[in-house]
């Protein structure tokens, strides 16, 4: 019997399979990124840049330099608490797709917000509620989406796509028309006084914002991973059917999915807000939801792993300025890196499927 | 202002308008219609788009043909579609993680691309040449927004008839309805499910690549880096709510396109609204009908899965 | 019941076979589908291949269509041997198949559906389709509205389009899987009408089902598959001497293995430590489980299943026994009825409250809803207690108790699997069931319902299965066992009722005549209680 076989293999090496089990994962999660760096630097060539210097500099400035670590590991806040999003979603088996319109309306409305509450509450109250009802508006932007889903069986990429762009055109509206601050001549909205923003850490530049993230994205992996809750979400997206024949309400469950994911791409979206920017302008979307759901691909929705897949990728963009700069090249070189790695991650899986399925044959 | 709404200038240049800002989305939602027809979902359409465009500005700007621009189109937007074909319908990838990696690869090479050949001058192509229809572009309002265009625009129109005719008379339709219904009927009927499902993607590239050819060369005349701004998500969305059926994907797109180029015409007209409000409107249009018709919103049975067969 | 005439000519058996399977094998991950099947199929003749689910009947179809290989053995056909390896290598070589599940697009027409198949190039013939369509439908004494979309018609329809499709470029071979398990008693006999044509037009018709009374009926010749084998058959010759009963019970022998096992079965039931207690656990009154319209009948289901008690419901596959599981678990609502639990009515709470109250389902489905693949054993043997004590506390999940737990049901249930950490999917058949039950039967439970639990098992898992049902029997359970198997029914089951068209026609006590009271009711004859 196989099973003997195995159980026996158990016996004799617990140690060592764990520990295989660990490299094969990690092997299986650095491939698809050597890779993508090796065919990028082919690219590199191609443009007449020198591969070389050009990862060089994205080192030594997204990561070697103060100024740039401390711009690398703010650029991870918002992330981080996107990646949370994402893995509540993609775990619950769900395509929140809709982040970028969650999180600029968020943004949006925290700063109109929060120069209006300074002036009435203190400090510590104003940031934790503005953080507070961010959350709100987002969870408030995925629930038509939810509903659509959870009882008409609509299709929520169609749904959450569409509210993203909606979200964005309407975060552009409040902006330009009632939270247009009239001193300024760009449209924007009130600045929030750098005093008053999220505190910084150890006299850096970096601010709280990448705590709560890091918090947010443990909390979330340990949700996830440890609770009930948690185990009842996987449960919804592994096997819906499962789901219902273990008695749990799917239609509720969904719901409350959506709510958590967009209420953490609003969090994002207060946090970018309260400790970098202190405003927002007109037409400003960093459009951060096409390159974080890759990221959370990369991760296999492992919340430890996304905080790895953040970091480096911060890296890559705060280092990828400098680099592109020397190397006279646009910033968008970092796209085709991310494009790259998402490709060879898919066919990793799929060539690491084809084994398995070989081996049980 | 109601003298301003109703002034000749405010309608031309509405019609024109939606015609210039809906062909592209036209064309690619024609494309995006086959392959979920087919049963794919096709996410990487707006990366097909953006080469498409790329593709055409650089040959139409280098040669000086606007219809070599329009082939070098097709072929850009054809090439990301093999690999879409390849990853998602011969070795079954996950289509959406593969339709976002194609749109971030085609945004960051086509951006790169600009920047080596056009960040500096940004060059236009010339006002482009008319076809102006004997009679019919002479009717008032409707004649110069209508039948003084591009070829192009009469090819586009043309192609909801040929597809028409394609999904109801030809083998081609019936082939497709059932690769996207109920794939193991067609592999029981001796047809094959991955080329049929690989052909109508590649037909979404030649479409989705022609539509981004569009936008730059006479929608814009220029290429700028990530123009096509969603606009092959709208297409997805608008072949989704067409239910299979092109003409309603025309219907869709001019809508589409008449608020997006609302604002420009309003300002025409003398009235000055935030161009958000108005780009609202097609998306708040299309969750109103989702709402509305949530129970009817119907998509291909095998929609986004990869068929193996034997496997329910 | 009536047998269908057979032309004098076949008694000589004369005509050469035209398909010859010879000693078919094809094994899947834990089970022998087909193990060594020889099979003649002769022209102008019907050939009913009888078994029961998991029997072997649905992998040979596939074989012979083109859709899966065999492992070993080889097919002929005129006499030379042939690897079909595609649906359009066996449609080519003139085999047609209607496959138990339908293989027609429901958003095309009648004629489209049929057109479907063509080159892409070739031009669209509407004209010749209604011809050679008006051809067929003649030959097959039906009229079908041609332009309505399929999905718009009767099931009944439908089948007669799936036929029309299998004979449509003269198909000398025609394969009917269980093509009648969605028709209604008219519909049978419509297609009963439709076989005969076929057979005087000398086409080979193969006729697989697993109702007795069907191979019997429409079958020229017949043959008995069990666990994957072919365990007989009865050449026209033979059907022709036996008188109708005569032939069933010579088959109901073949099928359910003769006397041999039911002396088998009298020994096992003889295990039972003590009798049915007195004590009342279940009551149903009146049950209309909700959804499919035809499923229930206007009168609904009504029983009662007292302590210790096992109580069997028989029936063909398909007759409202999953609907009335699903109804008594919770998870589908009801239109209609009562369902008393020690005295409690519990026809208004969830899953999950009749759990907590002791009610258990093991369903029949154990990958798609039973099971999640992806997670580990340890969790699944925990899917329907998430968030109880003492596994989570506060809701925050304790692995040292989960596994605790885990190890203690799989040392009980002797689940093989390397650990509590191993996911699910990598386990065997007999395992997951063994691990299903080991779920289900933990903690203490008051009533079991078990829905075809040894269904697809190996001999060594069924009577692991069957034992475990008895023990918990004896301890006080009050047991619901739904099977299609009649053996598995008369061994275990203290009273049995049986199931026809989402009614319950009749109650049983298990005794001596017990077997053939209840074939007769599943079949439709017989008094109805």
């Amino acid at each position: 019997m196989t099973q003997a076989a195995m159980s026996q293999e158990e016996r004799h090496h617990p140690v060592a399979s764990a520990w295989r089990r660990w490299a094969v994962a990690v092997a299986a999660a650095l491939l698809p990124i050597v890779l993508a760096l090796g065919v990028g630097a082919l690219i590199l060539l191609a443009l007449g840049a020198d591969p070389g210097a050009f990862y060089y500099h994205i080192v030594k400035r997204g990561l070697l330099s103060w100024i740039g670590l401390q711009d690398t590991i703010t650029r991870c806040a918002p992330l981080l608490l996107l990646g949370a999003s994402l893995i509540v979603a993609f775990r619950a088996g769900l395509w929140n797709l809709g982040i970028d319109g969650q999180f600029l309306l968020a943004a949006v409305i925290s700063a109109a917000l929060a120069p209006v509450l300074v002036t009435v509450l203190p400090v510590w109250l104003v940031l934790p509620l503005v953080m507070v009802v961010a959350m709100a508006v987002g969870a408030l932007w995925s629930l038509l989406p939810a509903l659509l889903k959870a009882y008409h069986g609509v299709n929520e990429i169609v749904t959450t796509l569409m509210m993203s762009f909606l979200g964005i055109s309407a975060a552009n509206v409040l902006i330009k028309l009632p939270f247009d601050d009239p001193t300024t001549t760009v449209p924007q909205t009130a600045t929030l006084a750098t005093d008053d923003r999220l505190p910084r850490l150890f006299g850096s530049t970096i601010n709280v914002g990448v705590a709560v993230g890091l918090a947010v994205i443990l909390f979330i992996h340990w949700l996830m991973t440890r609770t009930a809750f948690g185990l009842r979400l996987r449960l919804v997206g592994a096997n819906p059917r499962a789901a219902v024949h273990v008695g749990l309400p799917l239609g509720a469950l969904m719901v409350a999915v959506f709510a958590l994911s967009a209420g953490l791409a609003g969090l994002a979206g207060a946090v970018e807000i309260l400790g970098v920017w202190g405003n927002v302008r007109a037409d400003w979307n960093p459009a951060y939801g096409l390159m974080i759901i890759p990221l959370v691909f990369l991760a296999r929705f492992n919340g430890i792993a996304v905080i790895g897949f953040v970091f480096f990728f911060a890296v890559l963009s705060i280092g990828g300025e400098t680099a592109s700069r020397k190397a006279g090249l646009p910033n968008y070189f970092i796209l085709v890196l991310v494009a790259l790695m998402l490709i060879f991650l898919a066919l990793t899986e799929w060539l690491g499927q084809r084994r398995q399925m070989a081996a049980r044959d | 202002m109601s003298q301003g709404l109703l002034s000749d200038a405010f309608l031309i240049s509405l019609i024109a308008g939606a015609v210039a800002a809906g062909i592209p989305l036209l064309l690619a939602g024609l494309g995006e219609q086959v392959s979920e027809k087919a049963g794919v979902l096709n996410i990487g359409i707006e990366g097909m788009m953006l080469f498409g465009a790329y593709a055409g500005f650089a040959t139409a700007f280098g040669t000086g043909s606007l219809w070599l621009g329009f082939l070098a189109g097709a072929a850009g937007g054809l090439v990301l579609a093999l690999l879409m074909a390849l990853f998602c319908v011969r070795l079954g990838l996950n289509q959406i993680v593969i339709g976002i990696a194609l749109t971030l690869g085609a945004d960051g090479i086509t951006a790169l691309l600009h920047h080596v050949q056009f960040s500096r001058t940004y060059p236009r192509l010339p006002r482009v040449e008319t076809l102006d229809i004997p009679g019919l572009s002479e009717i008032p309002i409707l004649g110069p927004s209508l039948f003084a265009r591009h070829p192009m625009v009469y090819v586009a129109l043309f192609s909801v008839l040929v597809l028409t005719w394609l999904f109801r008379k030809t083998h081609v339709g019936l082939n497709l309805q059932a690769a996207g219904d109920k794939p193991d009927a067609l592999d029981a009927a001796g047809i094959s499910v991955v080329s049929t499902r690989t052909w109508s993607v590649l037909f979404t590239g030649v479409m989705a690549g022609l539509g981004g050819a569009y936008m730059a060369m006479i929608g814009a005349g220029i290429f700028v880096p990530f123009m096509t701004g969603g606009a092959g998500f709208i297409a997805i969305v608008l072949a989704m709510l067409a239910r299979g059926r092109p003409l309603w994907v025309l219907i869709g797109a001019f809508l589409f396109g008449a608020s997006l180029s609302l604002t420009t015409a309003l300002q025409v007209g003398g009235v000055n609204v935030p161009t958000d409000v108005v780009q609202m409107l097609p998306f708040l249009m299309v969750m109103i009908v989702l709402v509305l018709f949530a129970r009817r919103a119907s998509l291909p049975a095998a929609l986004g899965l990869p068929y193996v067969r034997g496997q329910r | 019941m009536t047998m269908a005439s057979r032309p004098p000519e076949h008694a000589t058996g004369a005509a050469e076979p035209i398909v010859v399977l010879r000693d078919i094998t094809k094994r899947f991950p834990g089970v022998v589908a087909n193990d060594r099947v020889s099979l003649d199929i002769h022209p102008a003749e019907v050939h009913a291949l009888l078994g029961e689910n998991g029997a072997g009947k649905s992998t040979l179809i596939s074989i012979l269509s083109g859709m899966q290989r065999p492992d070993a053995g080889t097919v002929e056909i005129r006499g030379r041997t042939m690897r079909i390896a595609s649906p359009r290598t066996a449609l080519d070589l003139g085999i047609g198949t209607v496959y138990q599940h339908p293989t027609l697009v429901p958003t095309l027409s009648v004629l489209e559906n049929l057109m479907l198949g063509a080159s892409w190039r070739a031009p669209m013939n509407r004209a010749a389709t209604r011809a050679r369509l008006d051809e067929i439908a003649a030959l097959l004494g039906i009229a079908l509205p041609e332009d309505a979309p399929l999905g718009s018609l009767s099931l009944g329809q439908q089948q007669l389009v799936e036929i029309v499709k299998a004979l449509w470029r003269g198909e000398k071979v025609l394969i009917l899987d269980e093509a009648t398990s969605m028709l209604t008693p008219q519909g049978v006999e419509d297609l009963g009408r439709v076989i005969e044509r076929l057979r005087d037009a000398g086409i080979a018709v193969l006729f697989i089902t697993h109702k007795l009374h069907e191979a019997v009926r429409f079958g020229d010749r017949v043959s008995v598959l069990r666990q994957g084998r072919k365990v007989g058959s009865l050449s026209p010759e033979a059907l022709g001497r036996l008188a109708p009963q005569e032939a069933i019970d010579h088959i109901v022998d073949l099928m359910f293995g003769g006397t041999a096992d039911r002396t088998g079965a009298e020994r096992s039931r003889a295990h039972r430590a003590r009798a049915p207690g007195e004590r009342m656990v279940i009551e149903v009154d009146g049950l209309r489980p909700a959804g499919d319209p035809d499923a229930a009948g206007e009168a609904g289901v009504s029983f009662a299943v007292h302590e210790g008690e096992i109580f069997g419901i028989a029936g063909v596959d398909g007759n409202g026994q999953k609907q009335l599981a699903e109804a008594l678990a919770g998870q589908r609502g009801t239109e209609a009825g009562r369902i008393v639990l020690d005295g409690a009515a519990i026809e208004g709470l969830s899953v999950r409250q009749r759990q907590h109250a002791g009610l258990r389902y093991v369903t029949d489905d154990r990958l798609g809803e039973g099971t999640v693949s992806a997670f580990p054993v340890g969790l699944n043997l925990l899917l329907k207690r998430i968030g109880d004590a003492p596994f989570w506390r506060h809701g925050i999940i304790r692995n040292a108790e989960v596994e605790r737990h885990a190890r203690a049901l799989i040392a009980e249930h002797d689940v093989r699997v390397p650990g509590p950490g191993t996911p699910l999917g990598h386990l065997s058949g007999g395992n997951v069931q063994k691990a299903l039950l080991a779920r289900e039967l933990d903690d203490q439970p008051m009533a079991v319902i078990y829905n075809k639990p040894t269904y697809g098992l190996d001999l060594n898992n069924i009577h692991r299965a069957r034992r475990a049902i008895c023990e918990r029997a004896d301890e006080g359970v009050a047991t619901i066992l739904i099977s299609t198997d009649l053996d598995e029914i008369l061994e275990l089951a203290d009273r049995i009722g049986v199931m026809l068209d989402g009614r319950m026609v009749g109650i049983v006590a298990n005794d001596g005549d017990a077997a053939r009271r209840v074939g007769e009711l599943m079949i439709g004859v017989g008094a109805r209680a």
